[in-house]
């Protein structure tokens, strides 16, 4: 594994120019309708993502960061197309998708989706061989036996799965948890895709293994250009490995920016939260916020900023109307009443309890030296 | 959701399972269930298939006209013979191919049916769902035998007895149950995350479900054939017993239909020659196909095997070892028995 260091990723900042951005998603939504049930009587409707608007450049990393419920995993099912948007629009070079059958292979063939489990994201009953040579077949990018066998194993090194003879023959319980997620990786690799989706691929290793698939994805970023879009819950691999990072909450995309920016002087209280619940021992227990998460900490509201429970900032007019995305500056933004730019500092006072200097981008916060991501 | 809450739970673990079971195959099984069970199966299919060949007689031939009396076995005639002198032994013979190939094609033809009702219901879901499921449900609920009676009472008018035909019309009242339990497996596998990754890549509904969930669905296909046979042998029997089937097409179900006529099992010599093979055979074949059945349970359901219900040595052998951990070798002081006597342990003696 011969990954770029740890800082040559992250330390590019923001997101590399492009004139138009490889895959685009304008104003995404998606609810679910739920049956009635005792939390639900009269059943209800699941706003899993609302109104999430994200670009990827080419070559380019962004990380997609949130709890678990905060919508993540419905978001990069959205960017698959594996699920239809209840409204909002999904632009690949700049252009809307056709609905036929055709352009949904074609799309299939140029965006690739890494699922979170590698345990259960290959069939037992095939082997290595017979995962990658399906897309392979199916897309007609080989046909013959010699063929198929050859494109496998140029996938298997790409994947660094070395000798790709010792692997090929394998069943996925004869491989490790990171070996599987290299195979999955290996067979979303194998329509030469210019997107790649990784929903949480780590998640599921071991802490040991988990470095190296994040060098695998770095790498191929940096060797054939691939544009990757990271869904995780632990910001810290997502500041070792992306350029961007977009932090949902409760359907919501709450802040966006440079990985190192949105890391290192975090605007919207729930990631000062989120930062706070990594752990660091050169940080004081004191200065974290109050945990809990949307499983078992107070309910979402229905109006407002989702947030606003939790929030240590929280005024009137957080319950009244959902802040938008306000820009910050060098391309960070976050949606909080405290960074709006509707209210005057005045009207900010008299709405509510919490003044925009208490607990923002603390000095320390942003002068601290990068963390080492785990 | 499933009728039968064994089998789903003892499928449950098979899709870690196929890929090791590929070198476990090759090997002749450890399970005395299944060697057992599969020894008389081959048995049975020999004697189906070779049956009518060796068959000493005619079955149907009277072989004396002097006497109206069934005979006991005797040399010549090793199962004795009918009220009619026709041999048993031959009747046996030349009826069980009949029986067994019904009830094979009544097997296969209902596990087809099950596959393509239950994968294609779970996998769809939706109003296909509902449709088939309804389907399966109508026809689990309808009295099979009734049914039966009626379409081959049509049927006998029309067309001489064929066995693949019986097998066929057989079938269709015994598919629903093993519909219902596909449905049920496929419904657990298509949230795995390989099926969506199958559709990722871009594969086809019909690949993903004969390809992709269908593998993992081997051991629940391997339990509904032999549950089905076992069906079908039942079924088969009790309807040429009932003398629905032509009563001159031999198979054990007809033999017994002779042999009930002429009231061989309440004679005051009870006639136990006669009707006891073909009742022994059907009941035989039906064991044989059960054990096969427990067999592959237990080859699926590892937990099943680790409770010793298979019986082998693995069972004895913690104890073994338990005895050797004691103290020195000395019995230990738990062991009370050993302790009061002062006789050696068994195996902590052995030890030391």
């Amino acid at each position: 594994m011969s990954g770029p260091a740890a800082g040559g990723t992250a330390a590019r900042g923001g997101a590399p120019g492009g004139d138009v951005p490889l895959l685009q998603a304008r104003g995404l939504t998606r609810n679910f309708r739920v049956r009635a049930s005792r939390a639900r009587p009269g059943g209800g409707l699941v706003r899993a993502v609302q109104d999430v608007t994200v670009a990827l450049p080419r070559a380019a990393i962004i990380a997609i960061v949130g709890e678990s419920g905060s919508g993540k995993s419905t978001l990069v099912k959205l960017l698959a197309r594996l699920i239809r948007p209840t409204s909002g629009t999904l632009l690949l070079d700049g252009a809307p998708l056709p609905r036929s059958s055709r352009g949904r292979r074609e799309f299939a063939r140029q965006v690739q989706l890494v699922l979170q489990d590698p345990f259960s994201s290959l069939n037992p009953v095939h082997d290595v061989r017979y995962h990658l040579a399906r897309p392979l077949r199916i897309h007609r990018l080989a046909r013959t036996r010699p063929e198929l066998d050859r494109a496998a194993d140029g996938l298997l090194e790409r994947v660094a799965l070395t000798p790709p003879g010792q692997f090929r023959g394998k069943y996925p319980h004869e491989l490790s948890g990171g070996q599987r997620q290299r195979v999955a990786i290996a067979r979303a690799l194998a329509v030469r895709p210019r997107v790649l989706l990784a929903d949480e691929p780590v998640s599921m290793l071991d802490v040991s293994v988990r470095l190296g698939v994040l060098n695998l994805l770095a790498d191929l970023r940096e060797r054939d250009g691939l544009a990757i879009v990271y869904v995780t819950h632990d910001i810290a691999s997502a500041r070792y490995l992306a350029d961007a990072i977009c932090v949902m909450y409760a359907g919501r995309m709450v802040e966006s920016g440079p990985a190192a920016v949105v890391t290192d002087a975090p605007a919207h209280p729930y990631t000062q939260l989120l930062i706070g619940a990594a752990p660091d021992p050169d940080r004081p227990a004191a200065a974290r916020l109050t945990p809990g998460d949307a499983a078992t900490g107070p309910a979402i509201p229905a109006g407002g900023c989702p947030f606003r429970p939790r929030c240590p900032h929280a005024m009137r007019v957080c319950a009244d109307a959902v802040p938008a995305l306000a820009d910050l500056g060098g391309g960070h933004a976050s949606a909080c009443w405290l960074h709006a730019d509707g209210l005057s500092a005045a009207e900010r006072s008299a709405l509510g309890r919490g003044e925009r200097a208490a607990g923002l981008a603390p000095g320390r916060r942003a002068a601290r030296p990068r963390r080492e991501a785990r | 959701m499933s009728l039968a809450p064994g089998v789903p739970m003892a499928a449950q673990p098979a899709p870690s399972l196929p890929g090791r079971g590929h070198a476990r195959m090759l090997r002749l099984p450890r399970s005395l269930k299944i060697r057992v069970g599969l020894g008389m199966a081959v048995f049975f299919t020999i004697v189906a298939v070779i049956g009518p060949w060796i068959a000493p007689y005619n079955p149907s031939a009277s072989l004396s006209t002097t006497s109206g009396v069934p005979q006991p076995p005797s040399a010549a005639h090793w199962l004795g013979t009918t009220q009619v002198q026709q041999d048993v032994l031959s009747q046996l013979l030349a009826g069980g191919r009949s029986t067994i190939l019904v009830s094979l094609v009544a097997g296969a033809v209902a596990t087809i049916l099950a596959i393509a009702f239950g994968v294609t219901a779970g996998y769809a879901g939706g109003w296909l769902d509902d449709l088939l499921s309804m389907l399966a449900n109508v026809f689990l609920v309808m009295p099979a035998l009734p049914l039966l009676i009626v379409i081959f009472g049509f049927l006998s008018r029309t067309a001489s007895p064929n066995d693949v035909l019986i097998g066929l019309v057989i079938s269709v009242t015994g598919w629903a149950y093993g519909a219902r339990v596909m449905r049920a497996q496929t419904l657990s596998l298509r949230g795995r995350d390989f099926v969506l990754a199958a559709r990722i890549a871009g594969e086809r509904a019909w690949r993903i479900m004969a390809f992709e969930i269908l593998p993992n669905l081997v051991p629940v296909v391997a339990t509904s054939f032999l549950f089905t046979v076992i069906y079908g042998v039942g079924t088969y029997t009790a309807l040429s017993f009932l003398g629905v089937i032509s009563v001159a097409h031999w198979s054990w179900g007809t033999m017994l239909y002779w042999a009930q006529s002429a009231q061989a099992a309440q004679q005051v010599h009870i006639e136990w020659w006669w009707f006891l093979p073909p009742g022994l055979a059907v009941g035989l074949f039906g064991t044989a196909l059960a054990l096969l059945n427990f067999g592959i349970d237990e080859f699926v359901n590892p937990r099943l095997r680790a409770a010793g219900l298979t019986g082998r040595p693995r069972r004895a052998r913690p104890d073994r070892r338990a005895g050797r951990a004691g103290p020195g070798g000395r019995p230990r002081p738990d062991r009370p028995r050993a302790a009061a006597g002062g006789a050696p342990a068994p195996r902590g003696g052995q030890a030391a």
